[in-house]
Protein backbone atom coordinates (compact mmCIF):
# COMPACT_ATOMS: atom_id res chain seq x y z
CA UNK A 1 0.00 0.00 0.00
CA UNK A 2 0.77 4.07 -0.41
CA UNK A 3 1.64 5.46 3.11
CA UNK A 4 -2.05 6.97 3.95
CA UNK A 5 -1.68 10.46 5.07
CA UNK A 6 -2.52 11.34 8.34
CA UNK A 7 -2.79 14.69 10.55
CA UNK A 8 -1.17 14.98 13.87
CA UNK A 9 -3.89 16.11 16.17
CA UNK A 10 -2.12 16.16 19.74
CA UNK A 11 1.51 15.79 20.90
CA UNK A 12 1.87 14.95 24.70
CA UNK A 13 5.09 15.36 26.24
CA UNK A 14 5.80 11.70 28.36
CA UNK A 15 9.59 13.10 29.73
CA UNK A 16 12.14 15.37 28.53
CA UNK A 17 12.79 12.74 24.97
CA UNK A 18 9.48 10.75 25.06
CA UNK A 19 6.25 12.21 22.91
CA UNK A 20 2.91 10.11 22.54
CA UNK A 21 1.89 11.84 18.64
CA UNK A 22 -1.85 11.07 18.23
CA UNK A 23 -3.09 11.25 14.64
CA UNK A 24 -6.26 11.32 12.50
CA UNK A 25 -6.40 7.94 11.25
CA UNK A 26 -8.69 6.30 13.44
CA UNK A 27 -9.54 3.38 10.61
CA UNK A 28 -6.40 1.60 10.92
CA UNK A 29 -8.10 -0.46 13.85
CA UNK A 30 -4.49 -1.91 14.65
CA UNK A 31 -4.20 -4.62 17.19
CA UNK A 32 -2.00 -3.66 20.65
CA UNK A 33 1.94 -5.56 19.31
CA UNK A 34 1.38 -4.38 15.71
CA UNK A 35 3.21 -1.47 14.44
CA UNK A 36 3.54 0.48 10.87
CA UNK A 37 5.74 2.41 9.10
CA UNK A 38 5.80 5.90 9.47
CA UNK A 39 7.41 8.12 6.14
CA UNK A 40 8.09 11.36 8.15
CA UNK A 41 8.11 13.12 4.24
CA UNK A 42 12.01 13.85 3.57
CA UNK A 43 13.58 12.34 6.43
CA UNK A 44 12.89 8.59 6.24
CA UNK A 45 10.47 6.02 7.15
CA UNK A 46 10.92 4.15 10.30
CA UNK A 47 8.56 1.24 12.11
CA UNK A 48 6.52 2.52 15.58
CA UNK A 49 4.45 0.25 17.43
CA UNK A 50 1.08 1.45 18.14
CA UNK A 51 0.31 2.42 21.89
CA UNK A 52 -3.23 3.01 21.28
CA UNK A 53 -5.50 3.24 18.27
CA UNK A 54 -4.48 5.99 16.65
CA UNK A 55 -1.37 6.70 18.77
CA UNK A 56 2.47 6.20 18.80
CA UNK A 57 4.95 6.88 21.53
CA UNK A 58 8.27 8.15 20.29
CA UNK A 59 12.04 8.59 21.96
CA UNK A 60 13.61 11.22 20.00
CA UNK A 61 17.07 9.03 19.67
CA UNK A 62 17.62 9.25 15.89
CA UNK A 63 17.48 11.65 12.79
CA UNK A 64 14.15 9.96 12.30
CA UNK A 65 12.71 9.89 16.12
CA UNK A 66 14.20 13.34 16.61
CA UNK A 67 12.41 14.55 13.41
CA UNK A 68 8.77 13.27 14.15
CA UNK A 69 9.24 14.26 17.91
CA UNK A 70 9.45 17.93 16.76
CA UNK A 71 6.28 17.41 14.72
CA UNK A 72 3.22 19.41 16.02
CA UNK A 73 -0.87 19.33 15.72
CA UNK A 74 -1.65 19.83 12.13
CA UNK A 75 1.67 18.37 10.92
CA UNK A 76 1.39 15.04 8.43
CA UNK A 77 2.75 12.18 8.13
CA UNK A 78 2.37 9.13 5.70
CA UNK A 79 1.40 5.10 7.64
CA UNK A 80 1.78 1.85 6.29
CA UNK A 81 0.19 -0.20 8.04
CA UNK A 82 -0.98 -1.96 10.45
CA UNK A 83 1.79 -4.37 9.85
CA UNK A 84 2.73 -7.75 11.56
CA UNK A 85 1.07 -9.85 14.38
CA UNK A 86 0.12 -7.86 17.34
CA UNK A 87 -0.30 -9.90 20.89
CA UNK A 88 -2.40 -12.62 21.27
CA UNK A 89 -4.53 -12.20 24.29
CA UNK A 90 -4.39 -15.65 26.27
CA UNK A 91 -6.42 -16.62 29.61
CA UNK A 92 -8.56 -14.42 32.36
CA UNK A 93 -4.89 -13.56 34.19
CA UNK A 94 -1.68 -11.60 32.70
CA UNK A 95 1.39 -10.30 33.69
CA UNK A 96 2.81 -7.18 31.24
CA UNK A 97 7.03 -6.74 31.50
CA UNK A 98 8.06 -3.71 29.95
CA UNK A 99 11.14 -1.93 29.89
CA UNK A 100 11.58 1.90 28.99
CA UNK A 101 9.99 2.49 25.22
CA UNK A 102 8.44 -1.24 25.70
CA UNK A 103 5.87 0.15 28.02
CA UNK A 104 4.26 1.50 25.17
CA UNK A 105 2.50 -1.60 23.02
CA UNK A 106 2.04 -3.06 26.66
CA UNK A 107 -0.31 -0.26 27.71
CA UNK A 108 -2.09 -0.25 24.93
CA UNK A 109 -2.75 -4.45 25.27
CA UNK A 110 -3.48 -4.17 28.39
CA UNK A 111 -6.31 -1.86 28.17
CA UNK A 112 -7.46 -4.00 25.40
CA UNK A 113 -7.22 -7.24 27.54
CA UNK A 114 -9.23 -5.42 30.46
CA UNK A 115 -11.93 -4.36 28.19
CA UNK A 116 -12.27 -8.05 27.86
CA UNK A 117 -12.68 -8.41 31.78
CA UNK A 118 -9.00 -10.32 32.12
CA UNK A 119 -7.10 -9.29 35.23
CA UNK A 120 -3.61 -7.87 34.89
CA UNK A 121 -0.32 -7.02 36.52
CA UNK A 122 2.75 -5.07 35.33
CA UNK A 123 6.13 -5.46 36.06
CA UNK A 124 7.53 -1.69 34.56
CA UNK A 125 11.56 -1.20 34.60
CA UNK A 126 12.76 2.32 33.92
CA UNK A 127 16.45 3.62 33.90
CA UNK A 128 15.69 6.75 36.45
CA UNK A 129 12.08 8.04 38.08
CA UNK A 130 11.99 10.69 34.98
CA UNK A 131 12.27 8.03 32.64
CA UNK A 132 9.29 6.43 33.66
CA UNK A 133 6.26 6.46 31.16
CA UNK A 134 2.26 5.95 31.70
CA UNK A 135 2.27 5.56 35.33
CA UNK A 136 -1.24 6.04 35.67
CA UNK A 137 -1.90 3.58 32.94
CA UNK A 138 -0.61 1.04 33.99
CA UNK A 139 -2.37 1.70 37.90
CA UNK A 140 -5.85 1.57 36.33
CA UNK A 141 -5.18 -1.31 34.94
CA UNK A 142 -4.13 -2.84 38.36
CA UNK A 143 -1.47 -3.57 40.32
CA UNK A 144 1.83 -1.99 39.16
CA UNK A 145 5.57 -3.03 40.32
CA UNK A 146 7.95 -0.54 39.27
CA UNK A 147 11.82 -0.54 39.14
CA UNK A 148 14.15 2.04 37.91
CA UNK A 149 18.23 0.82 37.31
CA UNK A 150 19.03 3.89 39.83
CA UNK A 151 17.48 3.27 42.28
CA UNK A 152 15.52 6.41 42.20
CA UNK A 153 11.66 4.69 41.95
CA UNK A 154 10.48 1.37 43.00
CA UNK A 155 12.71 -1.66 43.31
CA UNK A 156 16.50 -0.62 42.45
CA UNK A 157 17.90 -2.79 38.92
CA UNK A 158 16.48 -4.20 36.21
CA UNK A 159 13.17 -5.04 35.59
CA UNK A 160 13.82 -9.08 35.91
CA UNK A 161 14.61 -8.57 39.54
CA UNK A 162 10.83 -7.44 39.77
CA UNK A 163 9.96 -10.89 38.86
CA UNK A 164 11.04 -12.02 42.68
CA UNK A 165 8.08 -10.80 43.62
CA UNK A 166 5.69 -12.35 41.56
CA UNK A 167 5.04 -15.99 41.04
CA UNK A 168 4.65 -17.06 37.67
CA UNK A 169 1.81 -19.95 37.95
CA UNK A 170 -0.70 -17.13 38.71
CA UNK A 171 -0.79 -15.91 35.13
CA UNK A 172 -1.88 -17.56 31.83
CA UNK A 173 0.15 -15.49 30.02
CA UNK A 174 3.04 -13.26 30.27
CA UNK A 175 4.04 -10.26 27.29
CA UNK A 176 7.42 -8.75 27.48
CA UNK A 177 8.83 -5.73 25.13
CA UNK A 178 11.98 -3.90 26.26
CA UNK A 179 15.41 -3.87 25.83
CA UNK A 180 16.83 -7.16 23.91
CA UNK A 181 18.90 -7.71 27.00
CA UNK A 182 16.11 -6.81 29.53
CA UNK A 183 13.86 -9.22 27.71
CA UNK A 184 16.42 -12.14 27.26
CA UNK A 185 16.90 -12.15 30.91
CA UNK A 186 13.21 -12.40 32.01
CA UNK A 187 12.75 -15.07 29.44
CA UNK A 188 15.68 -17.00 31.64
CA UNK A 189 14.88 -16.65 34.93
CA UNK A 190 11.63 -17.75 33.97
CA UNK A 191 12.67 -20.28 31.52
CA UNK A 192 10.59 -23.15 32.92
CA UNK A 193 7.12 -20.74 31.83
CA UNK A 194 8.25 -19.90 28.04
CA UNK A 195 5.57 -21.46 26.47
CA UNK A 196 3.39 -18.95 27.95
CA UNK A 197 5.26 -16.19 27.23
CA UNK A 198 5.33 -13.44 24.34
CA UNK A 199 7.68 -11.18 23.19
CA UNK A 200 7.55 -8.09 20.97
CA UNK A 201 11.20 -8.51 19.30
CA UNK A 202 13.17 -5.55 17.75
CA UNK A 203 15.04 -6.23 14.22
CA UNK A 204 15.88 -3.57 11.37
CA UNK A 205 12.87 -3.59 9.67
CA UNK A 206 12.71 -2.31 6.00
CA UNK A 207 9.90 -3.28 3.83
CA UNK A 208 7.35 -4.47 6.29
CA UNK A 209 6.03 -6.97 4.04
CA UNK A 210 8.44 -9.74 4.71
CA UNK A 211 10.30 -9.65 1.28
CA UNK A 212 13.41 -7.70 1.67
CA UNK A 213 15.18 -10.21 4.41
CA UNK A 214 16.80 -7.42 6.12
CA UNK A 215 15.02 -8.76 9.72
CA UNK A 216 15.36 -12.57 9.51
CA UNK A 217 16.40 -13.81 12.24
CA UNK A 218 18.76 -17.22 13.10
CA UNK A 219 18.31 -20.11 12.85
CA UNK A 220 14.84 -20.70 11.35
CA UNK A 221 14.99 -17.24 9.05
CA UNK A 222 11.66 -15.94 10.83
CA UNK A 223 10.22 -12.60 9.14
CA UNK A 224 10.19 -10.05 11.98
CA UNK A 225 8.26 -7.60 10.00
CA UNK A 226 5.35 -10.36 9.00
CA UNK A 227 5.84 -13.62 11.10
CA UNK A 228 6.06 -11.34 14.48
CA UNK A 229 7.05 -8.88 15.62
CA UNK A 230 5.34 -10.88 18.79
CA UNK A 231 7.23 -14.22 18.86
CA UNK A 232 6.85 -16.69 21.17
CA UNK A 233 9.90 -17.21 24.05
CA UNK A 234 10.22 -20.34 23.20
CA UNK A 235 11.42 -19.71 19.50
CA UNK A 236 13.54 -17.37 20.87
CA UNK A 237 15.75 -19.35 23.27
CA UNK A 238 18.24 -20.90 20.81
CA UNK A 239 19.04 -18.43 18.38
CA UNK A 240 20.35 -15.08 17.58
CA UNK A 241 18.20 -13.24 20.17
CA UNK A 242 19.75 -12.24 23.12
CA UNK A 243 22.94 -12.61 21.31
CA UNK A 244 23.20 -10.61 18.24
CA UNK A 245 21.58 -8.77 15.80
CA UNK A 246 21.82 -7.12 12.24
CA UNK A 247 22.32 -3.84 11.65
CA UNK A 248 21.12 -1.69 8.18
CA UNK A 249 23.73 -3.38 5.92
CA UNK A 250 22.68 -6.71 7.51
CA UNK A 251 26.34 -6.58 9.72
CA UNK A 252 25.66 -8.45 13.26
CA UNK A 253 26.49 -6.55 15.93
CA UNK A 254 25.38 -6.74 19.54
CA UNK A 255 21.73 -6.61 20.80
CA UNK A 256 20.69 -3.62 22.72
CA UNK A 257 20.00 -2.42 26.22
CA UNK B 1 5.35 -36.30 -12.11
CA UNK B 2 7.55 -34.30 -14.91
CA UNK B 3 11.01 -34.54 -13.68
CA UNK B 4 12.14 -30.38 -13.49
CA UNK B 5 15.54 -31.47 -12.74
CA UNK B 6 17.90 -30.28 -15.22
CA UNK B 7 20.62 -27.81 -16.07
CA UNK B 8 20.21 -24.17 -15.56
CA UNK B 9 23.40 -21.61 -16.95
CA UNK B 10 25.72 -24.45 -15.78
CA UNK B 11 24.22 -25.39 -12.82
CA UNK B 12 22.28 -28.76 -11.98
CA UNK B 13 18.90 -28.06 -10.23
CA UNK B 14 16.83 -29.99 -8.82
CA UNK B 15 13.78 -27.60 -10.73
CA UNK B 16 14.31 -24.35 -12.73
CA UNK B 17 12.41 -22.06 -10.26
CA UNK B 18 14.74 -19.80 -8.06
CA UNK B 19 14.71 -17.39 -5.34
CA UNK B 20 15.31 -14.08 -7.07
CA UNK B 21 18.18 -11.16 -5.67
CA UNK B 22 17.30 -9.16 -3.43
CA UNK B 23 14.28 -10.90 -1.52
CA UNK B 24 14.85 -12.80 1.50
CA UNK B 25 18.84 -12.87 0.56
CA UNK B 26 20.39 -11.18 3.41
CA UNK B 27 20.93 -13.93 5.58
CA UNK B 28 21.91 -17.67 5.25
CA UNK B 29 19.14 -18.87 7.66
CA UNK B 30 16.74 -16.76 5.11
CA UNK B 31 18.12 -18.24 2.06
CA UNK B 32 18.01 -22.06 3.37
CA UNK B 33 14.45 -21.51 3.96
CA UNK B 34 13.80 -20.47 0.76
CA UNK B 35 15.25 -23.38 -0.35
CA UNK B 36 14.12 -25.79 1.73
CA UNK B 37 10.44 -24.17 0.16
CA UNK B 38 11.68 -25.28 -2.70
CA UNK B 39 13.99 -23.00 -4.44
CA UNK B 40 15.83 -24.87 -7.06
CA UNK B 41 18.69 -22.59 -6.11
CA UNK B 42 18.78 -19.56 -4.12
CA UNK B 43 20.37 -15.64 -5.18
CA UNK B 44 21.60 -13.90 -2.51
CA UNK B 45 21.42 -9.85 -1.82
CA UNK B 46 23.88 -8.19 -3.79
CA UNK B 47 27.13 -7.95 -2.22
CA UNK B 48 29.58 -5.45 -2.82
CA UNK B 49 33.37 -4.32 -1.55
CA UNK B 50 32.04 -2.16 1.13
CA UNK B 51 29.64 -2.60 3.89
CA UNK B 52 26.26 -0.14 3.07
CA UNK B 53 23.12 0.78 4.96
CA UNK B 54 21.29 1.55 1.59
CA UNK B 55 18.89 4.92 1.06
CA UNK B 56 16.97 6.60 3.67
CA UNK B 57 13.21 5.16 3.52
CA UNK B 58 10.53 4.32 2.31
CA UNK B 59 12.47 2.06 0.61
CA UNK B 60 9.65 -0.13 -0.60
CA UNK B 61 6.04 1.43 -2.20
CA UNK B 62 2.93 -1.31 -2.91
CA UNK B 63 1.59 -0.07 -5.94
CA UNK B 64 -1.86 -1.13 -7.52
CA UNK B 65 0.26 -2.93 -10.22
CA UNK B 66 3.19 -3.87 -8.35
CA UNK B 67 6.06 -2.93 -6.07
CA UNK B 68 8.33 0.09 -6.31
CA UNK B 69 12.03 0.12 -4.66
CA UNK B 70 15.28 1.34 -3.70
CA UNK B 71 16.66 -0.01 -1.22
CA UNK B 72 20.11 1.15 -2.41
CA UNK B 73 22.22 -2.12 -1.97
CA UNK B 74 22.20 -2.50 1.47
CA UNK B 75 25.31 -5.66 2.25
CA UNK B 76 27.83 -6.06 4.95
CA UNK B 77 30.50 -6.33 2.17
CA UNK B 78 32.13 -9.83 1.02
CA UNK B 79 33.88 -10.14 3.89
CA UNK B 80 31.06 -11.02 6.30
CA UNK B 81 29.25 -12.99 3.85
CA UNK B 82 30.98 -16.43 3.80
CA UNK B 83 29.28 -17.56 6.84
CA UNK B 84 25.97 -16.41 5.18
CA UNK B 85 26.28 -18.60 2.01
CA UNK B 86 27.61 -21.43 4.02
CA UNK B 87 24.80 -21.02 5.75
CA UNK B 88 22.07 -20.87 2.70
CA UNK B 89 24.04 -24.00 0.97
CA UNK B 90 22.24 -26.21 4.26
CA UNK B 91 19.32 -25.90 2.58
CA UNK B 92 20.62 -28.13 -0.41
CA UNK B 93 19.80 -26.02 -3.59
CA UNK B 94 22.45 -24.27 -5.19
CA UNK B 95 23.98 -20.65 -3.66
CA UNK B 96 24.14 -17.78 -6.68
CA UNK B 97 25.80 -14.94 -4.98
CA UNK B 98 25.14 -11.56 -6.35
CA UNK B 99 27.37 -9.55 -6.55
CA UNK B 100 28.08 -5.45 -7.57
CA UNK B 101 30.73 -3.23 -8.00
CA UNK B 102 31.54 0.43 -9.55
CA UNK B 103 34.58 -1.22 -11.54
CA UNK B 104 35.78 -4.47 -12.77
CA UNK B 105 38.53 -4.43 -10.25
CA UNK B 106 35.46 -4.18 -7.62
CA UNK B 107 33.30 -6.97 -9.10
CA UNK B 108 36.43 -9.73 -9.38
CA UNK B 109 37.68 -8.55 -5.40
CA UNK B 110 34.19 -9.62 -4.04
CA UNK B 111 34.32 -12.41 -6.28
CA UNK B 112 37.35 -13.45 -5.32
CA UNK B 113 36.45 -13.05 -1.89
CA UNK B 114 33.23 -15.41 -1.99
CA UNK B 115 33.10 -18.97 -2.18
CA UNK B 116 29.26 -19.56 -3.92
CA UNK B 117 27.79 -22.13 -6.33
CA UNK B 118 27.69 -19.27 -9.24
CA UNK B 119 27.88 -15.48 -9.51
CA UNK B 120 25.05 -12.95 -10.78
CA UNK B 121 26.66 -9.89 -11.50
CA UNK B 122 24.27 -6.77 -10.80
CA UNK B 123 24.65 -4.53 -13.89
CA UNK B 124 21.34 -3.63 -13.46
CA UNK B 125 20.38 -2.47 -10.51
CA UNK B 126 18.68 1.10 -11.31
CA UNK B 127 18.82 3.15 -8.19
CA UNK B 128 22.60 3.15 -7.16
CA UNK B 129 24.69 6.06 -7.87
CA UNK B 130 27.48 4.20 -9.96
CA UNK B 131 26.79 0.92 -9.69
CA UNK B 132 24.37 -1.58 -11.69
CA UNK B 133 22.94 -0.06 -14.28
CA UNK B 134 24.80 2.96 -14.61
CA UNK B 135 27.43 0.43 -15.38
CA UNK B 136 24.86 -1.98 -16.91
CA UNK B 137 23.53 0.15 -19.56
CA UNK B 138 27.18 0.32 -21.55
CA UNK B 139 28.10 -2.67 -23.64
CA UNK B 140 31.51 -2.70 -23.30
CA UNK B 141 31.39 -2.43 -19.75
CA UNK B 142 28.99 -5.37 -19.42
CA UNK B 143 31.70 -7.35 -21.36
CA UNK B 144 34.83 -6.35 -19.68
CA UNK B 145 33.49 -7.08 -15.96
CA UNK B 146 32.45 -10.01 -17.38
CA UNK B 147 35.59 -11.00 -18.57
CA UNK B 148 37.41 -9.97 -15.51
CA UNK B 149 35.07 -12.11 -13.69
CA UNK B 150 35.35 -15.46 -15.55
CA UNK B 151 38.86 -15.50 -15.93
CA UNK B 152 39.75 -15.35 -12.60
CA UNK B 153 36.63 -18.40 -11.64
CA UNK B 154 35.64 -21.76 -12.14
CA UNK B 155 31.90 -21.32 -11.51
CA UNK B 156 29.21 -20.56 -13.84
CA UNK B 157 28.63 -16.23 -14.13
CA UNK B 158 25.64 -14.81 -15.08
CA UNK B 159 25.05 -11.69 -15.87
CA UNK B 160 21.71 -9.67 -14.84
CA UNK B 161 20.26 -7.42 -17.00
CA UNK B 162 18.68 -3.69 -17.04
CA UNK B 163 15.62 -3.44 -19.36
CA UNK B 164 15.93 0.56 -19.22
CA UNK B 165 18.01 0.55 -22.18
CA UNK B 166 16.48 0.71 -25.74
CA UNK B 167 18.64 -2.73 -26.58
CA UNK B 168 18.84 -5.55 -24.59
CA UNK B 169 20.22 -7.25 -26.55
CA UNK B 170 23.27 -5.71 -27.16
CA UNK B 171 23.74 -6.25 -23.16
CA UNK B 172 23.25 -9.85 -23.56
CA UNK B 173 25.45 -10.09 -26.23
CA UNK B 174 27.91 -8.18 -24.36
CA UNK B 175 28.03 -10.85 -21.93
CA UNK B 176 28.01 -13.74 -24.06
CA UNK B 177 31.28 -12.51 -25.63
CA UNK B 178 32.85 -11.89 -22.33
CA UNK B 179 32.19 -15.79 -21.30
CA UNK B 180 29.04 -15.67 -19.48
CA UNK B 181 27.40 -18.76 -18.51
CA UNK B 182 23.96 -17.40 -18.94
CA UNK B 183 21.82 -13.86 -18.65
CA UNK B 184 19.20 -13.49 -16.19
CA UNK B 185 16.54 -10.77 -17.22
CA UNK B 186 15.10 -8.21 -16.20
CA UNK B 187 15.89 -6.66 -13.39
CA UNK B 188 13.77 -3.92 -12.16
CA UNK B 189 12.48 -0.64 -14.42
CA UNK B 190 13.07 2.64 -13.54
CA UNK B 191 10.24 4.21 -11.74
CA UNK B 192 8.48 7.03 -9.47
CA UNK B 193 5.63 7.68 -7.29
CA UNK B 194 4.64 10.69 -5.93
CA UNK B 195 2.61 11.17 -2.81
CA UNK B 196 -0.42 13.59 -4.34
CA UNK B 197 -1.24 15.04 -0.59
CA UNK B 198 2.03 16.37 -0.12
CA UNK B 199 3.52 15.93 -3.46
CA UNK B 200 6.91 14.33 -2.14
CA UNK B 201 8.28 11.44 -4.30
CA UNK B 202 7.35 8.73 -1.73
CA UNK B 203 10.79 6.77 -2.12
CA UNK B 204 13.86 8.16 0.06
CA UNK B 205 15.82 7.75 -2.77
CA UNK B 206 12.89 9.53 -5.47
CA UNK B 207 13.61 6.95 -8.25
CA UNK B 208 13.37 3.68 -7.93
CA UNK B 209 12.67 -0.15 -9.37
CA UNK B 210 9.53 -1.51 -10.22
CA UNK B 211 8.76 -5.24 -10.14
CA UNK B 212 5.80 -7.71 -10.01
CA UNK B 213 2.97 -8.48 -12.26
CA UNK B 214 2.84 -5.03 -14.17
CA UNK B 215 6.65 -5.58 -15.85
CA UNK B 216 5.62 -9.21 -16.59
CA UNK B 217 4.69 -8.78 -20.27
CA UNK B 218 7.99 -6.27 -20.79
CA UNK B 219 10.17 -9.49 -19.28
CA UNK B 220 8.57 -11.78 -21.42
CA UNK B 221 9.80 -9.75 -24.49
CA UNK B 222 13.26 -9.22 -23.10
CA UNK B 223 13.62 -12.93 -22.56
CA UNK B 224 11.82 -13.66 -25.91
CA UNK B 225 14.52 -10.73 -27.99
CA UNK B 226 17.37 -12.64 -26.47
CA UNK B 227 16.47 -16.02 -26.64
CA UNK B 228 16.40 -15.84 -29.94
CA UNK B 229 19.86 -14.09 -30.17
CA UNK B 230 22.24 -15.83 -27.87
CA UNK B 231 23.66 -19.06 -27.74
CA UNK B 232 23.75 -19.00 -23.88
CA UNK B 233 21.01 -19.68 -21.64
CA UNK B 234 18.68 -17.26 -20.48
CA UNK B 235 16.76 -16.80 -17.08
CA UNK B 236 13.60 -15.11 -16.71
CA UNK B 237 12.91 -12.90 -14.11
CA UNK B 238 10.36 -10.39 -13.82
CA UNK B 239 6.53 -10.44 -12.31
CA UNK B 240 6.14 -14.12 -12.28
CA UNK B 241 3.37 -14.98 -9.92
CA UNK B 242 2.07 -18.27 -10.44
CA UNK B 243 3.08 -21.09 -12.53
CA UNK B 244 1.20 -19.97 -16.16
CA UNK B 245 3.63 -16.86 -15.38
CA UNK B 246 6.53 -19.45 -15.12
CA UNK B 247 5.50 -21.35 -18.38
CA UNK B 248 5.01 -18.50 -20.36
CA UNK B 249 8.84 -17.28 -19.83
CA UNK B 250 10.22 -20.05 -20.44
CA UNK B 251 7.93 -20.67 -23.98
CA UNK B 252 9.26 -17.00 -24.37
CA UNK B 253 12.82 -18.58 -24.37
CA UNK B 254 13.49 -19.13 -20.10
CA UNK B 255 15.99 -22.03 -18.92
CA UNK B 256 14.66 -21.08 -15.77
CA UNK B 257 13.25 -18.61 -13.47
CA UNK B 258 13.53 -16.80 -10.67
CA UNK B 259 10.75 -15.48 -8.72
CA UNK B 260 10.83 -12.16 -6.11
CA UNK B 261 7.94 -9.91 -5.44
CA UNK B 262 5.47 -13.07 -5.34
CA UNK B 263 7.01 -14.21 -2.26
CA UNK B 264 5.43 -11.29 -0.62
CA UNK B 265 2.26 -13.83 -0.54
CA UNK B 266 4.60 -16.24 1.35
CA UNK B 267 7.48 -18.87 0.42
CA UNK B 268 4.54 -21.64 -0.82
CA UNK B 269 4.30 -19.44 -3.83
CA UNK B 270 8.20 -21.42 -4.99
CA UNK B 271 6.81 -24.92 -4.19
CA UNK B 272 3.15 -23.83 -6.24
CA UNK B 273 4.88 -23.13 -9.53
CA UNK B 274 7.37 -26.00 -9.70
CA UNK B 275 4.37 -28.19 -8.90
CA UNK B 276 2.35 -26.25 -11.52
CA UNK B 277 4.90 -26.93 -13.95
CA UNK B 278 5.13 -30.71 -13.62
CA UNK B 279 2.05 -31.20 -13.88
CA UNK B 280 1.36 -28.81 -16.62
CA UNK B 281 4.36 -30.92 -18.82
CA UNK B 282 2.41 -34.02 -17.52
CA UNK B 283 -1.06 -33.26 -18.59
CA UNK B 284 0.72 -32.38 -21.98
CA UNK B 285 3.20 -35.03 -22.07
CA UNK B 286 6.15 -32.76 -22.83
CA UNK B 287 9.37 -32.17 -21.03
CA UNK B 288 10.73 -29.17 -19.64
CA UNK B 289 13.11 -29.04 -23.09
CA UNK B 290 10.14 -29.24 -25.16
CA UNK B 291 8.70 -25.87 -23.96
CA UNK B 292 11.27 -23.90 -23.61
CA UNK B 293 11.68 -21.01 -26.54
CA UNK B 294 8.52 -22.63 -28.03
CA UNK B 295 6.79 -19.13 -28.90
CA UNK B 296 9.56 -18.79 -30.91
CA UNK B 297 9.24 -22.00 -33.35
CA UNK B 298 5.42 -21.34 -33.42
CA UNK B 299 4.83 -19.25 -36.73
Amino acid sequence: MRPSPATILEVTEETSTVRTIRFDSVRLDPLPGQYMMVWIRGVDEIPMSFSGPSEMTVAAVGEATRALSRLRPGDGLGLRGPLGNGFSIEGERILLVGGGLGAAPLAFLGEAARQKGVEVTSLMGFRCREDIIFQGRFERLGELILTTDDGSCGIPGRASLGLERLDPKRFSQIYICGPELMMWDVIQSWKNHAEKMQASVNRYLKCGIGICGSCCMDPTGIRVCQEGPVIPAVQLLDGEFGRYRRGPSGSRGPPRG
Amino acid sequence: MATLRGDVGGLELENPVMLAAGILGTTGASLRRAALAGAGAVVTKSIGVDPRDGHPGPGIVRLDVGLLNAMGLPNPSYREFQEEIDIARTGGSPVVASIFGSSPEEFVEVAEGLDADAFELNLSCPHAKGYGAEIGCHPGDVEEITRAVVRGNSVPVWVKLTPNVADIVALGLSAERGGASAVVAINTIKAMAIDVESGYPILGNRIGGLSGPAIKPVAVRCVYDLHSALAIPVIGVGGISCWQDAVEMIMAGASGVQVGTALSGGLDILKAISTGISRYLDRKGMALSDICGLAGRRR
